[in-house]
């Protein structure tokens, strides 16, 4: 079953073409990695995918349902959750209220509710912090949970920003460079929670710019060089693909 | 004595309105600068309907409330795709227009010349022109925005004000509709400070475009930032406090016309003073960015 597909799509900034007739798809349950050079255009992709940009010309499509000119929040609802390159938390707010604001609420998300401190809200409020708390245990931060957002590592803010997205329960995850500065033992976690994630039946398209990282965990690779898939496959695939090599290396073998 | 408990119903007034704009900057991070444009709808709806049709200036006070909702969300729905310093200037420009219809709709305001002998509140057949009884009702008021906006902050949807003032973009991927808490936000506001106008014009009995002008939006401001940003504590502290410190200058037997200017330019010297020792405010937790 396809989760995701992107139909052509064509995206461009002052005449330079940042995503050129660009197709992919995304099968449901998965591990895919979208990789190439800086600049060819993968988080432009993203932000097209989860609705920061509307593309030119193309179609996005989640789980059958066309989402190109919806909104990032009506897309994430939808079931979109990303992360951000420049890692996007909410600074000046504890851990556990980051993860919190993933969560979505039936009656405590209403202007109404909070007003009249309805009961409803206070229950269920409880039951999210539950929630909140078991993300972050998931992701190994549970004894951070009153700490600010701003005061955890670098490496720690990508496990939170995962455990927000956790919290939205998307039907796809789209991680951009998950891994990227990370220590070599927090790296090693963070390809685990992935694994995990996808033996939970997520689905996870993610980026990142070094080939040889995400050859172990991709199970398909899209390589994209100046805006245009150059190629896609297994790893095995891509090892041996002269395209991408002279697109990585600017020649044809190593 | 009744000069005191009419600096305190002043401050209690100005509670109100820095309580509001707090929602507003402080909890939501929206910059506004037309705060008082909201008063002033407020106070002349209220008096105008009391002056020209006789209404009880209770059912006046919460006409010109939803009227002042009603601007917060017109001028809101447009200026939603503006963010930081554009936010600010247009809600800069809705403060000088709205000081612009009140000084020259003079059919309908009167303009420079004002609306002198607005009705007090009657409570039970009692007129509320004693200052003591005013300053109740003042209080009331004063808790009952308290309350509002405590409840509203503390709850889910306060935590996802929070989250649009940390990162909007973030927050819309978390999939937050952050242009509809932007506007509930804004009416919100708007209505609380709505009240506020009510409030001063029936107790001073006279009011004139004077009283609303954009000095007035950016006094308030200066309330909420110097108690803190995100701290209703803090709104109390910054509004008691820039009302009743600039009241000692009084004793020092200055002319007014030293006075005036000297009040504008002790605020300037306490906002520079706390910004570079405490930007945070008084009482508040968050940092501008």
């Amino acid at each position: 079953m396809t989760m995701l597909q992107a139909q052509s799509l064509y995206k461009e900034f002052d005449g330079i073409k940042a995503v050129d007739d660009l197709s992919f798809v995304v099968e449901d349950n998965s591990i895919v990695a979208l990789v190439g050079p800086n600049g060819s255009g993968k988080t432009t992709v993203f932000n097209i995918v989860s609705g920061f940009l509307k593309p030119e010309k193309g179609k996005m499509i989640l789980d059958a349902k066309d989402i190109t000119s919806l909104s990032p929040f009506k897309i994430a609802c939808l079931g979109i959750g990303r992360t951000f390159q420049d890692i996007r938390l909410f600074p000046q707010i504890s851990v556990l209220d980051n993860v919190m604001l993933g969560l979505k609420f039936e009656t405590g998300d209403r202007f109404q509710s909070a007003l009249f401190q309805t009961k409803r809200m206070k229950k269920e409020e409880n039951e999210s912090v539950k929630k909140a708390e078991e993300l972050l245990q998931f992701v190994g931060l549970l004894d951070k949970g009153d700490a600010l957002a701003e005061n955890l590592s670098h490496g720690q803010r990508k496990l939170l920003e995962l455990a927000r997205i956790l919290a939205l329960k998307p039907k796809i995850f789209l991680l951009d460079e998950p891994i990227a500065g990370l220590f070599p033992e927090t790296k090693r976690t963070m390809f685990g929670l992935i694994r995990k994630l996808k033996e939970s039946g997520k689905t996870i398209l993610f980026i990142e710019h070094d080939l040889h990282s995400v050859m172990d965990i991709a199970e398909k690779i899209i390589v994209l060089d100046h805006g245009k898939k150059i190629a896609e496959g297994t790893p095995e695939e891509i090892k041996k693909n002269k395209e991408v090599l002279k697109a990585y290396l600017g020649k044809e073998s190593l | 004595m009744e000069y005191l408990i009419h600096i305190f119903i002043i401050a209690g007034i100005y509670i109100i309105l820095t309580l509001s704009l707090n929602l507003i900057v402080g909890y939501t991070g929206l910059a506004a600068l037309g705060h008082i444009a909201f008063a002033c709808v407020g106070a002349y709806t209220s008096s105008l309907l009391a002056l020209n049709f006789g209404i009880s200036p209770w059912i006046g006070l919460i006409i010109g409330a939803i009227l002042a909702s009603i601007l917060g969300a017109i001028v809101t729905y447009p200026s939603l795709r503006l963010k930081g310093d554009y936010l600010a200037l247009a809600t800069l420009g809705l403060g000088v227009i709205v000081y612009s219809i009140a000084k020259n709709w003079v059919g309908l305001t009167r303009g420079p010349m004002g609306l002198p002998g607005i009705p007090a509140f009657k409570l039970f057949g009692y007129e509320m022109n004693n200052v003591w009884a005013y300053l109740v009702l003042v209080l009331i008021f004063v808790f009952i925005t308290f309350i509002a906006i405590k409840n509203i902050t503390n709850s889910p949807f306060g935590r996802i004000l929070r989250g649009i003032r940390e990162d909007e973009i973030a927050s819309q991927a978390m999939g937050k509709n952050v242009n509809k808490y932007k506007l509930i936000v804004f009416v919100i506001g708007a209505f609380f400070a709505g009240i506020a106008g009510s409030l001063y014009a029936h107790y001073i009995s006279f009011i004139d475009p004077s009283s609303f002008t954009v000095m007035e939006s950016i006094t308030v401001l200066l309330m909420v930032v110097f108690g803190g940003m995100g701290s209703l504590a803090g709104s109390f502290v910054g509004a008691s406090a820039l009302i009743i410190l600039p009241e000692f200058l009084r004793f020092l037997g200055m002319p007014s016309s030293v006075a005036a200017p000297l009040r504008q330019m002790i605020y300037g010297l306490l906002l520079v003073i706390l910004m570079i020792w405490r930007p945070q405010g008084l009482m508040g937790k968050y940092k501008f960015k």
